[in-house]
């Protein structure tokens, strides 16, 4: 059993931007530091990213008055009041200075034109005032669920962009990557966190990476779903690795949002930003419906609440009927051909390249698909992972959590660099006052246990069922039973469909030889780990019996505030169980704003006992 | 009528000694708007689950997916099979290194050249959390976006005549890439900065104008342009520096 072995302070698991965020700020302070990643860095999902990065600059006529405080309020009832209120207040007052030193470093975020421009909200158009002595600043975009334009941007393509950005950055300081490396497991005592296994897969190899700290910043978990906006690497990798431990848990797994506008039948996203910019949701009898359910917020109400409103309205009948089931429209028609070339133009490329759409003269289909996941490794507010000394984790993978039980838009390419620079700067800390001594030992006991589980794999000693049919089973399950309506009858019985399958999954063998880059042995090393994490889902929105945010229970219609204003926290502790074992928490322990009405998706609200007169 | 597609895939795991560089023939039903991403995952779930291949967003803008399809450079998970023949030849992008079939190592290739070309922003100005930003005119940052749209997918390198004889040419991308740098004013480098950089037969002046990489762009970036701007802005400062030498 032969390995090569890298030691580095500091090991980021993942390179996204908040794993690059939080690596500069590591690299800037001189600690040696290793960006893994399972492609090139600027090949993440961060690239993703379209409509653009909320931050209260308050420069553009519509985010006039906008502050941090503002920009806190919608996030927390953005959340549903799911929140950790401290994070989101550490974000909100962060946020502004992120998007500044992204633009020192190269951002080419849009910008102020002075003087009168027409804009449009709902269809219909009206005019804005830029004023003269905010021309050149940084400008910003309707996004849902905001009192305010406060969504900076560049173009569509804001996430590559920042990406690219900050990769530049990484470059720059000469910080290690090592892309095409997936993490199998993390290396422990019990008690601290000393590195990783993982397997190269250019070559198939496992290696060790043994440091003082180690950081999970994968992103999510959709490819827990068949229908999902997320690229094909979001498998949930770092949540694994932590759940594994049997120490670190899995916060609010259930907290899994559905966007509005994805492109059927591809599940291709559109941006946010159209419907901000002034496009409309459209019917079969090509009108509007979403102002009928939400007067106040239309089709700018927070993306739990418009999925929700568009698959009801589907079930009313009035979807668009097509081969790959009813849609509805999305209209960016009239906000014309400029706007669209430029302020939309990947939407525009997507349409066209991948529907043969032209959304200047014609509609786009689309219906709520998965889009995000807010549940993700259970940290404190500066980073540091329940459970495991030396273990941290940013952005999207972790649960800060700022998000709470919906995420707003505009809000998560935000949390990248803005926990990536508040996480890093705490990591730096710890890294000051960290002397490790890094066991060799436990290193050797954790590769010779991967091999073992993977030599078996290879050779089918377990069993011989396929990888990718059990992978699709479990997305099945996933989109008919843990959806965007839930209901206890069909939770039940997702989990129970659920533990069948992950039975199977510890019995799959390959079909291919195994040998180097291997891609089936890759998804096979995994897909046990997937199955638990889909578990953690199912069974923890089988136990919520409420309905907050993104988690709608048709059989528990209200937001209880009294039994469930809580966070939680599923830990996987028997190696041999078919089950996570779930704990709460308070979902905050400091309230700025009390728990309250959001403003939009009216629903009924059981008060707190103390709040109750 | 649906057709029988007929795919010839270029197969080789160099990990595997018992392996040879060969084509592997696979048939596949063609369904409606039938992409390579789709097609491709249903051969390796159906037919070959050790068929290796890369994608990423599938949707054209991680730059993932290059490789050669009929003789030309493309993304497949934008390729529609109702565009091509019915015998589509994949054979993955030359000039990378090889991971495995259809999979090439563009992450190593792009860092490195990334780094020779020192691709970021040089300012001595430290950065000051409690100050407003740096103006800039709108219309100056959606010039920069338009070719900061480059995703790296590394078409433009493997049609590129230079980069396929020599290992150093930085490619369309690098070029297109300092383009960018010399137009934002925040990049404080002076014009010999760049010279040092792509004044040489490594950079604008290996290129032999055959512009391929035009052609084959998946982001449609003017590289033609910005190629000849760069030319003779590079030239011109080579005339000068002959001149000063002189005098």
């Amino acid at each position: 059993m032969a390995y090569e072995t890298f030691y580095s302070d500091l090991v980021c698991i993942g390179a996204g931007l908040a794993g690059e965020r939080v690596a500069v700020e590591a690299a800037a302070a001189g600690f040696k530091t290793i960006l893994l990643s399972l492609v090139p860095p600027r090949r993440s999902h961060s690239c993703a990213a379209e409509g653009g990065m909320q931050a209260a600059l308050g420069n553009c006529a519509m985010g006039e008055g906008d502050s941090p405080d503002v920009h806190f309020a919608d996030t927390v009832k953005g959340s549903d009041w799911g929140c950790d209120q401290e994070c989101a207040r550490i974000f909100a007052d962060t946020a502004p200075v992120a998007v500044r030193e992204a633009g020192h470093w190269g951002m080419p975020w849009n910008r102020v034109e002075a003087g009168k421009a027409l804009c449009f909200k709902g269809g219909v158009c009206f005019e804005v005032d830029e004023k003269p002595e905010k021309q050149g600043l940084i400008t910003a975009r309707a996004f849902g669920g905001t009192a305010k334009w406060r969504t900076c941007y560049t173009s569509d393509g804001t996430g590559h962009t920042l990406l690219y950005t900050l990769d530049n950055k990484v470059t720059e300081l000469g910080i290690t990557v090592h892309d095409r490396v997936e993490a199998v497991s993390l290396i422990h005592d019990g008690e601290t966190c000393q590195g990783l296994v993982a397997r190269c897969l250019k070559t198939g190899a496992l290696r060790v990476y043994l440091a003082k700290a180690v950081l999970i910043a994968t992103g999510g978990y959709g490819k827990l779903y068949s229908e999902t906006t997320n690229t094909v690497i979001n498998e949930g990798g770092g949540q694994i690795v932590a759940l594994d431990t049997g120490l670190v848990p899995f916060g609010n797994p259930e907290a899994v949002q559905f966007h509005p506008t994805g492109v059927v039948p591809t599940n291709i996203l559109v941006t946010e930003g159209c419907r901000g910019d002034g496009g409309t949701l459209l019917d079969v009898n090509q009108e509007r419906f979403m102002h009928i359910y939400e007067p106040e917020k239309a089709e700018l109400a927070s993306r739990d609440v418009v999925s929700r409103w568009m698959m009801h309205h589907i079930r009313e009948g009035h979807g668009v009927p097509s081969p790959y089931g009813p849609h509805l429209w999305l209209d960016i028609r009239h906000l014309g051909e400029k706007h669209i070339t430029t302020r939309l133009r990947e939407v525009y490329d997507t349409c066209r390249h991948f529907l043969g759409v032209d959304p200047i003269t014609q509609l786009i289909p689309v219906r709520p698909c998965h889009h995000y996941s807010m549940g993700g490794v259970r940290i404190n507010k500066d980073g540091y992972a329940y459970g495991l000394k030396g273990l941290f984790s940013a952005g999207e993978s972790a649960c800060w959590d700022m998000h709470g039980f919906n995420r707003l838009g505009g809000n998560s390419l935000a949390e990248t660099i803005v926990a990536g620079r508040h996480i890093g700067r705490q990591l730096v800390e710890y890294l000051k006052g960290a002397e490790a001594t890094l066991r060799t030992d436990l290193a050797r006991q954790a590769v010779a246990k991967d091999e073992a589980r993977i030599k078996r794999i290879i050779a089918g000693s377990d069993g011989k069922e396929s990888v990718y049919e059990v992978r699709n089973a479990m997305q099945q399950v996933m989109m008919e039973g843990v959806g965007i309506f839930r209901n206890g009858t069909d939770l039940q019985k997702a989990v129970d469909d659920l533990q069948v399958i992950y039975a199977r999954s510890k019995k799959v063998g390959l079909k291919s030889s195994g040998i180097g880059a291997n891609p089936e042995l890759a998804m096979a090393i995994k897909i046990s780990g997937m199955l638990r994490l889909a578990l953690c889902v199912a069974y923890g929105a089988l136990q919520r019996t409420e309905s907050r945010g993104a988690h709608a229970r048709e059989d528990y219609p209200a937001r209880n505030d009294r039994d469930w204003l809580t966070r939680t926290l599923a830990y996987w502790r028997d190696e041999n169980g078919d089950l996570p074992q779930l704990e709460y928490e308070p979902a905050t322990k400091v309230f700025h704003l009390p728990p309250g009405d959001r403003g939009y998706g009216k629903c009924e609200i059981i008060c707190r006992e103390e709040m109750s007169e | 009528m649906s057709r029988q597609l007929k795919f010839n895939i270029f197969r080789y795991n160099p990990q595997d000694p018992a392996s040879v560089p060969h084509a592997d023939t696979f048939l596949l039903e063609e369904t409606p708007s039938l992409t390579l991403f789709i097609a491709l995952n249903k051969l390796r779930e159906e037919q070959d689950p050790s068929l290796m291949f890369d994608f990423a967003c599938r949707m054209a803008i991680c730059g993932s997916c290059g490789m050669v399809i009929n003789g030309r450079p493309g993304l497949a998970c934008r390729t529609l099979t109702s565009d091509l023949p019915a015998e589509i030849t994949l054979m993955p992008l030359p000039v990378f290194k090889l991971v495995g079939d259809l999979s090439v190592d563009t992450g190593t290739w792009f860092r490195a050249t990334n780094s020779k070309i020192e691709s970021w922003i040089h300012t001595d100005q430290e950065f000051d959390p409690g100050a407003a930003e740096e103006r800039m005119e709108n219309a100056l940052a959606e010039s920069i976006f338009e070719l900061e749209r480059c995703i790296e997918c590394g078409c433009c390198v493997a049609s590129c005549g230079t980069a396929n004889m020599r290992e150093d040419f930085v490619g369309a991308f690098a070029l297109n890439r300092m383009a960018r740098f010399i137009m934002d004013p925040r990049d404080k480098r002076k014009d010999a900065d760049y010279f040092e950089v792509v004044g040489t037969d490594q950079g604008i002046f290996g290129c032999m104008g055959l512009l391929a990489c035009e052609d084959v762009c998946p982001r449609s970036i003017p590289l033609q342009d910005q190629l000849g701007l760069l030319r003779r802005k590079m030239g011109f400062i080579a005339l000068k520096s002959i001149f000063k030498r002189k005098g």
